[in-house]
């Protein structure tokens, strides 16, 4: 009895898939007419990295619902998006990078994450497909690829803009940085804070925690008693949420300082109705661009599945608006290749220029976003809004 | 001074909160030899019902809700995955453990859609409170006084009670008691029920000081508390309510040792590394009995 | 006379199935209009590198958990420890500086693949003979070093008796992970950042002067290397010394009774299973071109016993078969369940982010509930048999 449970539930199971392979197999409705572009969207949606994929996605989406065709060559085609979840992990993320290749799409965008970018990098590099890194900040993602683009700014250009900051803001002296063990994110922008803190005369406490830690009050109370005029927390969301959420029963009183990972409303909810100062450094400012702001509310908010992805509310976080640029960015490289043809768009990808609401966007020779602006932003604590600090421009060395 | 107040508090919440978890894993492996690597998901999960709850009814209501519920889980858990295999080896029994685990995270990550859920706060326990001129909140003072508590009325239970009789038997020798007529399948679900009961109660100390959740968010607390429960001596519960303590000041003490030697981030590590000194030389732990291998 | 015969239709079993593998990897290089499934960048091909490399290090825990009975949970501490020795010792002088930008180079200042160019050339044939010489030497120190850890930890460890000897290799693999994350020793592991440029499985791939690949070996490697490995292993379980492992794991009173000296046994499948893990480590490392300790968590370890479990704990062409399966499964054929699927105007319900792990997670508690067996039980397949009637052998006791 028990076997034949067991063998209905594995059939049902199979059955399902079927019924899927089936239904993914059919053209979808909306792809049924003309010719169709495919862009895959290399992003995490399980795992640690979840939160930020998905609105970086979602970004993408609203492009692709206000622009869903492009016109190459005189012929409209009709842009698909393919989405893979790299799983925000460097062994699921070969796979998903080689289902974007055999899905035979023009050119990917993403990830989220450099990790995984990194480990997806030589699949696109081997098929000759070209991708367009979203918020993938690592300088090691575009050294030695030459198919990996991007459009966000680099570690060593935000941990400068932070530190910069911290000395003109609030004529800090002693930093206190905390970051993840193991996590290259945190560990780099911290050695490049340190970099220039130090050289700008400033003295750096840099911690790192384990992965998986939920205590912070001992690091925050080390901060106190050490006497840091700022604490610079580059942490994934769901460490930054706990920090701020500790900070504030601690009554720590010292400045935060966080990288574009804290731009999220996630970390804002913590900061709410709390007397926490923080400042995060970020690609976009919401009220850059009105029209891109209402559009994105809307969208956000008549569409419950978009709602859940963004975290229950409609604030903007920078992510989505450079998801929003990236299918930009990818549009205008088809259209100056003329062709749906990924070696054609490869080609084309350094010279396209693009005006977005992050900013405008241009590569160098490595493939990275020539920039040199990042907006500083503050948590305000009574209404649970970012409001704008200023533009931070990095030192003039760099 | 100061500081050293902060760090020792932070390490007796932090300890409370393993402690309530390590009862559960000391009872479980008391009785059934099993590591349930469940547990710490189940934990996770009891902090999830607690956000979508709260979301909805009032305070009054949910807790006891989420209580209800974990036990239930708990004891589905036990009848679905664990009995089902009672016969089989050992180790059949830990990767059907495992594999719950992995399904509740998965089934978590597929809920919540990977986004970390904010624990809602709850009155009185969330209020900061202000010792020896350090902020905390009253959670940090509350959990170890129930901690203590529970864990007297929990040894009464066991000590004075005929099913707390039948668990002390079953723990001794699980076919001998059969023998003896006591309803095994009966006192490993109490067991289970008490288990997740501590584990929900656990839950809302544990998210109440940090209230961020993951889909992993068990699963750290969930391996330190077995490692508490090791140390003290597996299956006995003031040992495993002494080893969470200790372990969770240890840690936090690690974590307060100045950056500039470095070595916070071996504050797991350190756990890891006293587990395997205590069982290589007293395998029993602290206050464990001394097992008789029969051949 | 039957055992000869038998290791002799194995060992053509193996050819042929490298040989099948080499045409069915270069297939779309003779035949055109082959179907998308068998072009190079399709995702089938990254499944098969990725099933190769793991279905190694599935035999390598089947060996100690399967055989000898040691319930060991540090496999994926012995993977990092390879995969880190492969990485370290090969990659070239030359890209140190960018990959270690960190910590300013590298102090170790030596590669393996530097060395034997200097001897043997860089290019052509030559070049050949130094990458196979460096990586071969590489793989091997990668599994000597974890062979020596494993001696090491063994000494105390292997004293415990199973769930705690369980609990604390996967201690020690905790402990092994946060020493190669710290920053401290950036300049030998390079700390939180991955390490990468070493030579890949694409690296096999020949290539003409002009860069046109002209035999693709990339999949062929890693079966090479694996199916070598897991033969070793099964001579081993085939020795004297296997028979003294399933007999420690069948009554290690009853063995040590007969003779069988306990520790030294119990620590030569330690030591010789962590070897080879080593090698899967650095074969890990191959396959996602980078070492970074972030990706060798627990949960690897978890997900390889699962596949163990499913093949069957005692058989070796189980843990092989159900590596396929699982590999194929969970990032290739379930990749549908995770997005939104029509059929006709009907949308399937539930099909969303993060639902192809639920679904994958139920079918695993299925398998080992119901089929606690595994797919193989502790049989094995005997291919000279496949040609005659099926003849399984009589049930083991548990």
């Amino acid at each position: 009895m028990r076997k034949i449970i067991a063998l209905l539930t594995a059939l049902s199971v199979v059955c399902l898939a079927g019924c899927g392979t089936a239904g993914g197999a059919a053209p979808t409705s909306q792809g049924a007419s003309g010719d169709v572009i495919r862009i895959g969207v290399f992003e995490p949606s399980t795992g640690d990295s979840a939160s930020g994929g998905k609105k970086e996605i979602l970004g993408m989406q609203y492009a692709n619902s206000e622009t869903p065709t492009v016109e190459v060559g005189g012929k409209t085609y009709n842009v698909e998006l393919v989405l893979a979840d790299n799983g925000s992990s460097a062994d699921k993320a070969p796979s998903a990078a080689s289902e974007l290749v055999g899905k035979n799409v023009s050119l990917v965008l993403g990830s989220y994450g450099s990790g995984v970018s990194m480990a997806g990098g030589p699949k696109f590099d081997e098929a000759g497909l070209a991708a367009i890194g979203v918020t993938c900040t690592n300088p090691n993602v575009t050294a030695g690829n030459d198919y990996y683009f991007r459009i966000c700014f680099l570690d060593n250009f935000q941990a400068d803009v932070l530190a910069n900051f911290a000395i003109d803001k609030f004529s800090a002296k002693k930093a206190y940085c905390l970051g993840e063990n193991g996590n290259e994110y945190d560990q780099g922008l911290i050695v490049f804070f340190k970099q220039v803190f130090e050289a700008a005369g400033g003295e750096v406490i840099a911690d790192s925690f384990p992965t998986n830690n939920s205590d912070f009050t001992s690091y925050l109370n080390k901060a106190k008693s050490e006497g840091a005029d700022v604490i610079f927390t580059p942490v994934s969301i769901a460490y930054a949420k706990q920090i701020m959420e500790q900070a504030a029963s601690l009554d720590i009183g010292i400045p935060f300082l966080g990288s574009d990972t804290l731009d999220d409303n996630m970390v804002l909810e913590a900061t709410k109705g709390t007397n926490l100062q923080l400042f995060v450094s970020t690609f976009y400012q919401e009220g850059g661009s009105e029209t891109f702001d209402k559009g994105i509310k809307d969208y956000i908010n008549s569409n419950s599945d978009a709602m859940t992805a963004n975290g229950g509310n409609d604030t903007i976080s920078a992510v989505t608006a450079m998801g929003y640029d990236a299918y930009y960015v990818a549009l205008e490289a088809i259209k100056a290749a003329g062709s749906p043809d990924k070696t054609a768009i490869k080609g084309a990808i350094p010279q396209v220029t693009w005006d977005g609401v992050s900013g405008s966007i241009a590569f160098d020779e490595i493939g990275d976003a020539v920039r040199d602006t990042a907006y500083i932003k503050t948590a305000d604590t009574a209404s649970g809004t970012w409001a704008f600090e200023k533009v931070q421009t990095g030192s003039s060395a760099q | 001074m100061e500081y050293a107040i902060s760090v020792l508090l932070s390490g007796i919440s932090v300890g409370g909160q393993y402690a309530l978890i390590a009862i559960g894993y000391t009872l479980v492996y008391g009785i059934l030899r099993l590591i349930n690597f469940a547990h710490g998901d189940v934990f996770m999960v009891a902090g999830l019902m607690g956000i979508y709850f709260t979301a909805t009814m009032p305070i009054g209501v949910s807790i006891p809700l989420v209580i209800i519920l974990t036990v239930v889980l708990g004891f589905t858990i036990e009848r679905v995955a664990y009995k089902p295999l009672r016969d089989a080896p050992r180790m059949s029994v830990m990767i059907s453990a495992i594999g719950v685990s992995y399904l509740l995270q998965n089934t978590a990550t597929y809920v919540t859609g990977g986004q970390p859920m904010t624990y809602p706060s709850i009155p009185l326990l969330s209020d900061t409170i202000s010792v020896a001129g350090t902020q905390t909140k009253w959670v940090v003072i509350i959990t170890p006084v129930l901690v203590l508590a529970l864990v007297l009325s929990l040894n009464l239970l066991i000590n004075k009670t005929k099913i707390g009789m039948a668990m002390r038997a079953v723990s001794k020798d699980y076919e001998t008691s059969r023998l003896m007529g006591i309803k095994i399948n009966m006192v490993i679900s109490v067991t289970f029920i008490i288990g997740s009961a501590l584990a929900a109660v656990g839950s809302v100390l544990f998210f109440t000081n940090y209230p961020a959740i993951t889909p992993t968010a068990g699963a750290m607390p969930g391996l330190k508390a077995f490692v508490a429960a090791v140390f003290g001596g597996i299956g006995s519960i003031p040992g495993a309510v002494i080893g969470a303590f200790l372990i969770g000041i240890c840690e936090t003490i690690i974590k307060g040792l100045p950056s500039a030697w470095d070595v916070s981030v071996f504050s797991d590590a350190f756990t890891f590394a006293l587990l395997i000194v205590i069982l290589i030389f007293k395998p029993q732990g602290l206050f464990g009995e001394a097992a008789t291998d029969k051949v | 006379m039957k055992d000869r015969k038998k290791s002799f239709s194995a060992f053509i079993g193996i050819c042929v199935l490298l040989i099948f593998v080499i045409i069915l990897e270069n297939i779309s290089g003779f035949v055109p209009n082959v179907p998308q499934v068998l072009e190079p960048t399709s995702p089938l091909f990254t499944v098969l590198k990725k099933a190769a490399v793991y279905s190694l290090v599935a035999v390598t825990m089947n060996l100690l958990n399967g055989f000898t009975g040691l319930f060991s949970l540090g496999q994926a501490g012995f993977m990092l420890l390879g995969a880190y020795t492969y990485a370290i010792l090969t990659v070239p002088t030359a890209m140190k500086e960018q990959v270690y930008y960190l910590f300013g180079g590298c102090a170790f200042d030596f590669s393996l693949l530097d060395m034997f160019e200097g001897i043997f050339g860089s290019s052509g044939a030559g070049g050949a003979v130094s990458m196979i010489l460096a990586c071969l030497i590489a793989i091997v120190l990668a599994g000597c070093v974890a062979g020596v850890f494993a001696y090491l930890i063994g000494i105390p460890v292997l004293r415990l008796k199973s769930d705690y000897l369980a609990i604390a290799t996967l201690g020690f693999a905790e402990i092994i992970r946060a020493i190669f994350q710290w920053q401290k020793l950036g300049k030998v592991t390079n700390g939180a950042n991955m390490i990468k440029g070493f030579p890949t499985f694409s690296s096999f791939n020949i290539t003409d002067g002009a860069g046109n690949t002209i035999l693709r070996l990339s999949t062929f490697v890693p079966f090479l290397i694996s199916s070598v490995c897991i033969l070793l292993i099964v001579l081993l379980i085939h020795s004297s010394y296997g028979r003294a492992f399933m007999a420690i794991r069948d009554d290690e009173v009853a063995a040590e009774a007969m003779g069988v000296n306990l520790f030294k046994h119990k620590m030569l499948s330690f030591v010789i299973s962590s070897f080879f893990a080593g090698v899967g480590g650095a074969l890990f490392a191959m396959y996602v071109a980078n070492a970074q300790a972030k990706a060798f968590t627990s949960v690897m370890t978890y997900e390889i016993l699962l596949i163990v479990v499913i093949g069957g704990i005692g058989s070796v062409s189980g843990s092989v078969i159900a590596t396929f399966l699982y590999v194929a499964c969970s990032e290739w054929w379930l990749r549908f369940l995770d997005s939104e699927h029509y059929i006709g105007s009907f949308k399937v319900p539930l099909l969303r982010n993060g639902f192809r792990m639920v679904v994958f997670s139920v079918v695993i508690m299925v398998i080992v509930l119901f089929f606690s067996q595994g797919i193989m039980g502790n049989r094995e397949i005997n291919i000279g048999a496949l040609f005659k009637k099926r003849r399984p052998k009589a049930e083991r006791k548990q």
